[in-house]
């Protein structure tokens, strides 16, 4: 299917096309936390999580199942309110106690599951964002869309329901659909987690890609080590529940990376650091008797 | 959920209680339903033209306070009970059989199911006439239509839930070196109870339904007639107490066949 | 005689060329040639059980009530007198293929299924999205639709006639009433079984309350809905038939019931069959109709990957 396919020459003019300023979306995290209160059961979700995202940064958040990750996630992308502390997106208050937000094309998330709607085509769920904010005319919008598809290698399944294509295709369109929308963070909650070994290292070239052409802040959840570290400029590593940052590793290998990196000696002294502080809240985590549910 | 928060006490039922009647989702229900029975007082009284024909709420409260010193009301709660409890029983030991057969053996399948879905489109109540000829009672008849009522769907529901048991389950099943009759006891059979229940659950209401009609076509006693004689006599009161009454019948039997299903499936929530 | 026989050769030639061209089909899907198809359909063992199974079926039909004349059984009409009154351009008991009265009965049925089932379908579904919608709406409707819903549908028969004006909108309301609530509970679970994410990816896209009613709420309802319509196209068939049998004139419930005080039992059976030819008819014709507006269904049930509905 043509996974791994070099980065075009024309794609970056093409994927950043209408934008010609300045990288923006710097996201910061400031003392959040979240306490969820369902029948006077008090929860501690998060707990005073702090952490600095600079303009088209790529960030990985890592952590046991059910730390609080998807809860962070959920509260940017403005599915979910926090309980104090604040987060601002380039300066501007984005989410606070009195502020709530609202979910918006300038934080599209792209889900665990997948979320491409399976009774719309492939093109009318990648147009769906700049049709219904009016952004595009359709036409301009399905031109668009076939432009950014086929610089990516997607063209001729524009007519496909979701439900004909591999979760790995999937992933990849719902990816499109949301950076057609221009959105100044991409927030992906463990967008590979169900896929198989081949199909998932095949998927993190293509979103390095992607990341390298558009040059996109990126909040990345996930559980996996080997992925964050070699996606991100910075892995931040969780604490089980009540979940705060307990340390950030500065990823300082260069781009743009491929799958040879993952056998070179940084990787691995980055990862014997990262597994070393990871372990030890998946063992408190697991000795809690969590169930999965992240 | 729950494990890294403070020990916490539960909540005591006072304060469990407060926090029940602060929700305003309960206070809509209970507006709503008020709002019902008041609108449906006025308008009997005559705001609207055609409604005058029904009773008031409070006639009907009369009325139903009268029925129930009668004997004959709760004859007729026992006949209809007795007759819904025949037929039902009648389909589950017959159907629930007949399914399992159907999903296990497929010969059965192609002997049985296109001539099995060829009978159900059949409506249970066109069964009446024939039911009559063949059963030399009345009462065997009417519980024959009723068990009509709720076969199909018991036999459906099995089958279904047969052919949705994950393979996965039988093969370890025999990689544990069971026999067919081991995985169809200890596997097959538990893996088919959640669709027996939901195939109980729709049943029983189908079962009530079957009665009404049932007694009201060719009945000489019970809830359907009841109604039915009450509607003849001009007793319009009596016709909706009639109604109220069956009502309350079908939702006491499924709420014990509810009872049943948690019974048989302990490690199944049922909402 | 002749004539029966002539019918029945016509009708076993309908059936043959409805069989032939579906193993066309089957053919072409395993790239082997149509006569290959067909001697692989006829001699299989799952087309020869079918059979059997209609022949044990109408054999035994045929042997407890016409040859041994069984106590019980010799009451009721054997297949072959069925067969030959339904076929016969004279009829002894009036009815058959060849009257008029045949065909008033059956579009009397079907006019007021549709009617009632149209009437359903057009309240039903907004009724359910609504309540599926708004929290509020479900917390007020609810409670109403659950107080009115464990009364069976008959015992709605009585007062219906009272105060409706006429039998004729009594029995329509009672198919009707069933109709409703089948369809718009089975509305209320579709919009309940949509994955929220599919809202949130709405959201997040900048959908408007009106575009996700539209974009996600009502295709996301759309598989429930059309289980729920099958449904509700049974219980219409269902209702009717009671309510024609006591408060009818014309229509096949009252046909069946009138054929029964009358003594024209072959008729009966007749009834009974025709009703259930049209019930499959009218649920296939929904099925057909949900299958065309949810072709991305089918692919996802080959295909798979989605989860969720």
């Amino acid at each position: 299917m043509g996974m791994s396919q070099p980065v075009r020459e024309d794609m970056e003019s093409s994927l950043a096309a209408p934008v010609c300023r300045a990288p923006d979306g710097a996201l910061s995290i400031r003392e959040v936390s979240k306490i969820y209160d369902p029948e006077g059961v008090h929860v501690v979700a998060l707990d005073r999580c702090s952490l600095e995202i600079a303009a088209g940064e790529f960030v990985a958040v890592v952590g046991p199942s059910g730390c609080g990750k998807s809860t962070l996630l959920n509260i940017m992308a403005g599915f979910d309110h926090l309980s104090t502390g604040q987060i601002l997106l380039d300066g501007q208050p984005l989410a606070t106690t009195e502020v709530k937000p609202r979910p918006g094309s300038d934080r599209v998330v792209v889900f665990q599951q997948g979320a491409l709607f399976p009774w719309k085509t492939v093109l009318e769920n990648v147009i769906y964002g700049p049709v219904v904010q009016k952004a595009l005319g359709k036409q301009e919008a399905q031109e668009r869309a076939r432009q950014m598809m086929a610089r990516v290698g997607l063209s001729g399944i524009e007519s496909c329901y979701p439900g004909h294509l591999s979760s790995g295709m999937q992933r990849r369109v719902e990816i499109i659909r949301a950076l057609i929308n221009d959105p100044r963070v991409l927030l992906l909650d463990e967008p590979f987690r169900a896929m198989d070994t081949v199909t998932k290292s095949a998927s993190h070239e293509y979103l390095l890609e992607l990341y390298d052409a558009t040059g996109k802040t990126i909040f990345f959840i996930t559980h996996d080590l080997e992925e964050s570290i070699f996606l991100a400029d910075k892995v931040a590593v969780m604490t089980t529940r009540p979940g705060h940052i307990k340390m950030t590793i500065e990823v300082d290998l260069p781009r743009p990376r491929d799958y040879r990196l993952l056998a070179s000696p940084q990787f691995m002294r980055l990862k014997a650091q990262a597994v070393e502080a990871v372990h030890e809240e998946a063992v408190k985590a697991f000795q809690a008797g969590e169930r999965e549910m992240a | 959920m729950t494990t890294a928060a403070p020990p916490m006490a539960a909540p005591s039922l006072a304060l469990r209680w407060r926090r029940t009647l602060a929700n305003p989702r309960l206070w809509r229900g209970v507006l709503a339903v008020a709002g019902f029975f008041l609108v449906w007082q006025i308008s009997s009284m005559g705001a609207l033209p055609f409604m005058t024909v029904i009773p008031t709420p409070v006639e009907v409260a009369k009325a139903f306070w009268v029925f129930l010193a009668m004997p004959k009301y709760w004859q007729s709660w026992a006949e209809s009970a007795q007759r819904v409890f025949w037929g039902f029983a009648t389909a589950q030991v017959l159907g629930i059989p007949l399914g399992l057969g159907m999903g296990w053996s497929r010969s059965f399948k192609e002997l049985s199911y296109p001539l099995f879905e060829l009978l159900r489109p059949i409506p249970p109540l066109a069964w009446v006439p024939v039911s009559i000829l063949f059963w030399p009672t009345n009462e065997l008849s009417i519980a024959f239509i009723t068990f009509i009522g709720a076969f199909f769907t018991i036999v459906l529901n099995v089958l279904g839930g047969v052919s949705s048991i994950p393979k996965e389950l039988v093969y370890s099943a025999v990689s544990f070196g069971a026999s067919p009759a081991q995985v169809f006891w200890r596997i097959v059979l538990p893996a088919t109870i959640p669709s027996i229940a939901t195939g109980m659950m729709v049943g029983i209401g189908i079962t009530w339904n079957v009665v009404i009609a049932a007694e009201m076509i060719a009945g000489n006693a019970g809830l359907g007639r009841l109604t039915w004689e009450a509607y003849l006599a001009g007793h319009t009161p009596g016709v909706i107490v009639g109604m109220i009454s069956i009502g309350l019948a079908g939702y006491v039997s499924s709420a014990l066949v509810k009872l049943i299903s948690i019974k048989l499936m302990p490690w199944r929530k049922i909402i | 005689m002749m004539e029966t026989a002539l019918i029945v050769s016509l009708i076993a030639a309908v059936a043959l060329g409805l069989g032939a061209w579906q193993q066309k089909k089957k053919a072409q899907l395993y790239e082997i040639s149509w006569s290959a198809q067909v001697v692989k359909t006829v001699t299989g063992k799952s087309f020869l059980r079918t059979v059997a199974g209609f022949v044990i079926f109408l054999g035994l039909w045929h042997l407890t009530v016409s040859v041994f004349r069984l106590p019980w059984f010799n009451r009721l009409p054997g297949p072959l007198e069925v067969l030959r009154e339904w076929l016969s351009p004279n009829p002894a008991y009036g009815i058959s293929i060849y009257t008029r009265d045949y065909y008033i009965h059956i579009l009397y049925s079907t006019y007021r299924a549709t009617t009632a089932f149209v009437l359903a379908t057009v309240l039903g579904i907004p009724l359910g999205l609504l309540m599926g919608w708004n929290r509020k709406f479900y917390d007020y409707a609810l409670p109403l639709v659950e107080l009115i819903r464990p009364i069976p549908p008959l015992a709605w028969v009585p007062l219906a006639i009272l105060v409706l004006p006429g039998n004729e909108p009594a029995v329509i309301f009672v198919t009707f009433l069933v109709a409703f609530f089948v369809t718009s509970l089975n509305t209320l679970l579709g919009v309940e079984s949509i994955d929220d994410n599919y809202f949130r990816a709405a959201r997040c896209l900048g959908a408007s309350n009106r575009e996700i009613l539209f974009d996600v709420v009502i295709p996301g309802a759309l598989p429930f809905i059309f289980t729920g319509l099958q449904i509700s196209m049974g219980a219409a068939w269902f209702s009717l038939v009671a309510g024609e049998m006591i408060a009818a004139q014309y229509g096949l419930g009252f046909l069946i019931w009138d054929s029964y005080s009358v003594i024209a039992y072959p008729v009966i059976i007749i009834g009974m069959v025709t009703l259930g030819i049209i019930g499959w008819a009218s649920s296939a014709g929904v099925r057909m109709v949900g299958r065309k507006l949810m072709a991305w269904r089918q692919s996802e049930l080959s295909g798979g990957g989605q989860a969720g509905i």
